[in-house]
C-alpha cells in the first residue's frame, strides 16, 4: 500500500486547507501520477483538480509533486514516491480555488502584459512572410510552451511580486516575439521590461529551468532580455554623451 | 440548493455566444472581434487547454511551396475521394480554394511554421494526397509547425483574441439550449466552474465550437475533455446529426495510451510493420502504402493482428518503424513524437520502433450545416435552418470529411468555416437578423436536467456507467462492425440511458465542483454515442470508416447519401450530398483505390 496525501481545501464547508490521506494498492504496471489522481477520484469525486489532453501538451495539470511542480500527465509515479508517500498540493504562490486547482489571474495578467502577439504593420502583398531556417530556429524553446506556471509558481520573485514581476513563464514568451524575425516591436518591447520589477527581479536561482516539464529554459531567456537592455541603455548613453561632447 | 428557475438565475446578454474556445471557436470570436457586436466565447477550460492543442502533423493546404504547381483542386479532388464521395462538394471546394488565405493569414498572424531554405512554409506529404487529380503521385500538402502544428496554431489565435480584445468566459459550462416557442434558439443555461454561478446566457446567435466526442470510446486519442457537449445539448434540444457512423480511427495511436502518433511520421518516411518486420502496407495499398486514406491504413493494421501477424506478448499491435530516418531528422521534424514515445511507450523512435494500434481520433459527424455554418433542422426539403443556430469545426458536419477525413484537414476546416460563420453572423445581425425573447418557461425546461442533477439522492455513480458506455461503444462499434453485434450494443445503450437519467451527483457544492461537471459531460457522451450506434447499425454498407463485416460492398444506390439522425423519433433519414461545386466540374463517384 502507497499513502497518497492530498491537499483538500473547499472554500464552503473548510476554514483551513488540510491534508488527507488516500491510501492506494500499489499498481502494477508504472502509471502517472494524473491517472492515480483519476483513479482515486473514482472513489472520492469531491477531489478537485482540472485536467484535459493527458499527454503534456495542454497545460491543465501542473501541481506540486512531493515537493517539485510538474505535470501531473507526464510524470510517472515511481519517478517521485518516496517510502512509499506521495504528497499532492497546489501549485505554490497562488490563491486556491478549491483542492489542487488554483486561481491563476495574475499569471494570465503577466502573459497578457508582455503583449504576446506578433506586431507587424507592414502589409504582405501576396503569400506568407518569408523567415529563414536560421532565424525560424531561433524560436524552438520559446514557442512549445503550454502555460502550466509550473515555472513561475516555482520563483520565489514571483511569489514575492506577482503583480510586478513578469515571471519566467511570460518573460519567456516576451523574448519568443523579441527573437522573432518578423516582429518590429522589439524596441518597445524591451523599454516595456525596462523597469526595476518586470525583469530585474529574476536572480537567476534557475529553479524555473529545474521545474520546465517541456525542457525549456526560461532562465537563458531572461539573460537574452537583461543583456538587451543592457546594451540599450549602453546605446542612449553613449548617445548622451556625443550629444554633450558636440554641444560643448 | 434551491430549484434553479429563470426568476432566481442572472441573465448575461450578448449578440454572438461561442460556445467552445479551441481553433474553430477562437477563429470565430476572431473575425467577431471587429464587428463591435458584443460577442462571448464560453469555454469550460482555459482556451489553450482545448484539444486543438494536440494536432501534431500540420494543417493541409495548397499554398504551392513544396511544389510551385501545387492546386487547390487537386486538394479537393484528394478530399472528395477520402470522403468516399459523401463530402458536400461545395464545401469542400470552398475550403480548399479559400485555405491558402486562411493559412497566409495565420502565418501573419505570427504562426510559428517550419520553413524551407527559401524562407516559405514547410509542407511535408499526409496520406490520401496526390498530384494532378491522383495521377501524377504523392504530394506534399501539409503545412507544418514541426510536430506541434495545433499547439501553434491554438496559442497563436488565442494571442490574437487578446489582441483583438475579444470577451472571454472562461472555466464556464454550457449545460444546455434555450429554444423559444418558435423554436429558435436564444442562448444557454450555464455556470461557472470556479463559482457554480448559473446563468442565462442570452444570444442573437449562438454557435457550437465544442470539438468531438471520442471520449465515447474507451481507447481514444482525444482529450478526456472531448464529450461532445455541444452534440450533446443539440440532440436533447430535438435537433439531428449528421453521419454519426463515421468515426476515424487514426491508425498510429500508442498502444496502451492511447497518444496520438501523427501521420507526418509516416509522411517523412516511417512505415508500419508486422512481427516478421514485413511492411506490409505494401500488400494492402501498392501504390501509396503507408500513406494511403487513414480508414483503408487502420483496417489493414487490424486484418494483420486479427490474421495472428501482430506483435507484442499478445500480438495485439503492429510497430511504427522510424529508426532508419536517423536523429537528426526526428529531433528537428518529430521532437514531440521523440518526446511522447518515451513517456508513453517507454522507447526512443530514434532507436526502436513504437507499438501502435488504432484508435478512435475524429468525429466526422456533427450537427448538419451549410458553409456558412448554420445548422439544419430535419425538415421535407432538408434545407431549413434553425434560427439562432450555428456549428463550425469538429462538432458541425458541413461535411468537407464525408466518410473518412484526410489528415491536416481538420486544422483547415477550423479557421476557414470559423471565419466564415463569423462573417456571415456579423452580416446576418447587422442587417436585422435574430431572434426573439424566449419565455420563462423555456429557460425552466432548459436548467431540467441540472436541476434534476442537483437534487438527486441516489441512483448510479457517474465513473462506472462512463466506464460501461465507453465499453460498449468499444467492442461492438469500432474498426470493424457486424450488424447482430451492434444490435446488441444499442440494446445495451437502452439499458445505460435509463442510468444516464438517473445518475447520483454525491458532491453538491458550489465551487469548482467537477464531479458536476463530468456528469453533464457523461450525459453529453451518452447522446453522441446512441446517435452513433443507431445510425451505424443502420447504414447497411461500408463506406469510409464505417466498414461492415455484414456489408462489405459501397452501396451507392442506396446509401450515397448523409445520413440524418432524429433524436426525437431516434431514426435514421436521409440527406442529399451536395455535387454542386461553383467553380469546377463536380467529381462524380469511382472506385477507390489507393
Amino acid at each position: 500500500m502507497i499513502s497518497i496525501n492530498i491537499y483538500r481545501y473547499n472554500p464552503e464547508k473548510d476554514q483551513f486547507p488540510y491534508m488527507q490521506t488516500y491510501k492506494f494498492e500499489q499498481p502494477k504496471r508504472d502509471i502517472m501520477v494524473l491517472e492515480l489522481l483519476n483513479q482515486l477520484k473514482e472513489k472520492d469525486p469531491t477531489i478537485s483538480y482540472r485536467r484535459s489532453c493527458r499527454e503534456g501538451v495542454c497545460g491543465s495539470d501542473g501541481m506540486n509533486i512531493n515537493g517539485k511542480n510538474g505535470l501531473a500527465c507526464i510524470t510517472p509515479l515511481s519517478s517521485v514516491i518516496k517510502k512509499n508517500k506521495l504528497d499532492l498540493r497546489p501549485l505554490p504562490g497562488l490563491p486556491v480555488i478549491r483542492d489542487l486547482v488554483v486561481d491563476m489571474t495574475e499569471f494570465y495578467a503577466q502573459y497578457e502584459k508582455i503583449k504576446p502577439f506578433l506586431q507587424n504593420d507592414t502589409p504582405v502583398d501576396i503569400g506568407e512572410r518569408l523567415q529563414s531556417p536560421e532565424d525560424r530556429d531561433k524560436l524552438d524553446g520559446l514557442y512549445e510552451c503550454i502555460l502550466c506556471a509550473c515555472c513561475s509558481t516555482s520563483c520565489p520573485s514571483f511569489w514575492w511580486n506577482p503583480d510586478k514581476f513578469v515571471g519566467p513563464a511570460a518573460l519567456l514568451q516576451a523574448y519568443r516575439f523579441i527573437a522573432d524575425s518578423r516582429d518590429t516591436q522589439t524596441a518597445e518591447r524591451l523599454q516595456n521590461l525596462s523597469d526595476p520589477f518586470s525583469v530585474y527581479r529574476c536572480h537567476g536561482i534557475m529553479n524555473c529551468v529545474a521545474v520546465c516539464p517541456k525542457g525549456l529554459n526560461p532562465n537563458e531567456a531572461i539573460g537574452e532580455i537583461k543583456s538587451m537592455l543592457l546594451k540599450n541603455k549602453q546605446k542612449k548613453s553613449n548617445i548622451i554623451a556625443s550629444t554633450v561632447s558636440t554641444s560643448n | 440548493m434551491s430549484t434553479l428557475n429563470s426568476s432566481n438565475i442572472k441573465t448575461l446578454e450578448f449578440d454572438v455566444l461561442v460556445i467552445g474556445g479551441g481553433g474553430s471557436g477562437m477563429r470565430t470570436s476572431l473575425e467577431l472581434a471587429k464587428s463591435g457586436l458584443k460577442t462571448a466565447v464560453v469555454s469550460k477550460v482555459f482556451p489553450t487547454r482545448s484539444h486543438t492543442v494536440s494536432a501534431q502533423g500540420g494543417i493541409t493546404c495548397a499554398i504551392a511551396s513544396a511544389d510551385p504547381q501545387d492546386d487547390w483542386r487537386w486538394h479537393m479532388y484528394d478530399t472528395v475521394k477520402g470522403s468516399d464521395y459523401i463530402g458536400d462538394q461545395d464545401a469542400i471546394e470552398y475550403m480548399c480554394s479559400e485555405g491558402p488565405k486562411a493559412v497566409f493569414e495565420l502565418e501573419h498572424m505570427g504562426l510559428p511554421f517550419s520553413r524551407t531554405e527559401n524562407g516559405r512554409i514547410y509542407q511535408r506529404p499526409f496520406g490520401g494526397q496526390s498530384k494532378d487529380f491522383g495521377k501524377g503521385g504523392q504530394a506534399s500538402r501539409t503545412c507544418a509547425a514541426a510536430d506541434r502544428t495545433g499547439h501553434a496554431l491554438l496559442h497563436t489565435l488565442y494571442q490574437n483574441n487578446v489582441k483583438e480584445g475579444s470577451n472571454f468566459l472562461n472555466e464556464w459550462f454550457a449545460v444546455d439550449l434555450v429554444l423559444n416557442k418558435l423554436k429558435e434558439v436564444t442562448g444557454v443555461v450555464a455556470f461557472s466552474i470556479e463559482s457554480g454561478e448559473v446563468a442565462y446566457l442570452k444570444a442573437q446567435a449562438t454557435v457550437l465550437a465544442t470539438g468531438g466526442a471520442g471520449r465515447i470510446y474507451s481507447s481514444t486519442t482525444n482529450a478526456l475533455i472531448n464529450t461532445g457537449d455541444g452534440l450533446g445539448m443539440a440532440l436533447r434540444a430535438g435537433i439531428p446529426a449528421q453521419d454519426m457512423e463515421m468515426w476515424q480511427f487514426h491508425p498510429t495511436g500508442i498502444y496502451g495510451a492511447g497518444s496520438l502518433v501523427t501521420e507526418g511520421c509516416r509522411g517523412e518516411g516511417g512505415y508500419l510493420i508486422n512481427k516478421d518486420g514485413e511492411r506490409f502496407m505494401e500488400r494492402y495499398a501498392p501504390n501509396a502504402k503507408d500513406l494511403a486514406g487513414r480508414d483503408v491504413v487502420a483496417r489493414s493494421m487490424v486484418l494483420e493482428i486479427l490474421e495472428g501477424r501482430g506483435c507484442g506478448e499478445n500480438k495485439d499491435h503492429v510497430f511504427l518503424k522510424l529508426d532508419h530516418l536517423g536523429a537528426d531528422v526526428l529531433n528537428a521534424k518529430l521532437p514531440g513524437i521523440c518526446e511522447l514515445s518515451k513517456t508513453f511507450a517507454a522507447v526512443d523512435p530514434v532507436y526502436e520502433p513504437i507499438p501502435v494500434v488504432p484508435t478512435c481520433h475524429y468525429m466526422m459527424g456533427g450537427t448538419p450545416t451549410n458553409v456558412h455554418g448554420q445548422a439544419f433542422k430535419i425538415s421535407s426539403s432538408n434545407n431549413d435552418y434553425i434560427p439562432g443556430l450555428f456549428s463550425v469545426g469538429e462538432a458541425a458536419c458541413v461535411s468537407v470529411h464525408g466518410a473518412n477525413r484526410l489528415g491536416g484537414n481538420s486544422l483547415l476546416d477550423l479557421v476557414v468555416f470559423g471565419r466564415a460563420a463569423g462573417l456571415h453572423i456579423n452580416e446576418a445581425l447587422k442587417s436585422g437578423g435574430g431572434v426573439a425573447d424566449a419565455d420563462k418557461d423555456d429557460i425552466d425546461g432548459a436548467l431540467h436536467s441540472l436541476n434534476k442533477l442537483n437534487e438527486s439522492t441516489s441512483g448510479h455513480e457517474v465513473s462506472s456507467v462512463k466506464r460501461e458506455l465507453q465499453e460498449v461503444m468499444q467492442n461492438y462499434f469500432g474498426v470493424f462492425r457486424r450488424g447482430d453485434y451492434m444490435e446488441k450494443g444499442v440494446s445495451a445503450l437502452s439499458d445505460i440511458r435509463e442510468k444516464i437519467d438517473n445518475l447520483h451527483l454525491q458532491d453538491k457544492s458550489a465551487a469548482f465542483n467537477t464531479n458536476r461537471v463530468e456528469a453533464i459531460e457523461l450525459q453529453n457522451l451518452f447522446e453522441v454515442a446512441e446517435a452513433t450506434a443507431i445510425s451505424s447499425l443502420q447504414r447497411t454498407e461500408s463506406r469510409g470508416a464505417h466498414a461492415r463485416e455484414d456489408y462489405p460492398d459501397r452501396d451507392d444506390e442506396n446509401w450515397l447519401c448523409h445520413s440524418l439522425y432524429d433524436p426525437t423519433s431516434k431514426s435514421l433519414g436521409k440527406r442529399k450530398v451536395n455535387f454542386e461545386p461553383k467553380q469546377v466540374d463536380a467529381f462524380p463517384p469511382k472506385i477507390r483505390t489507393y
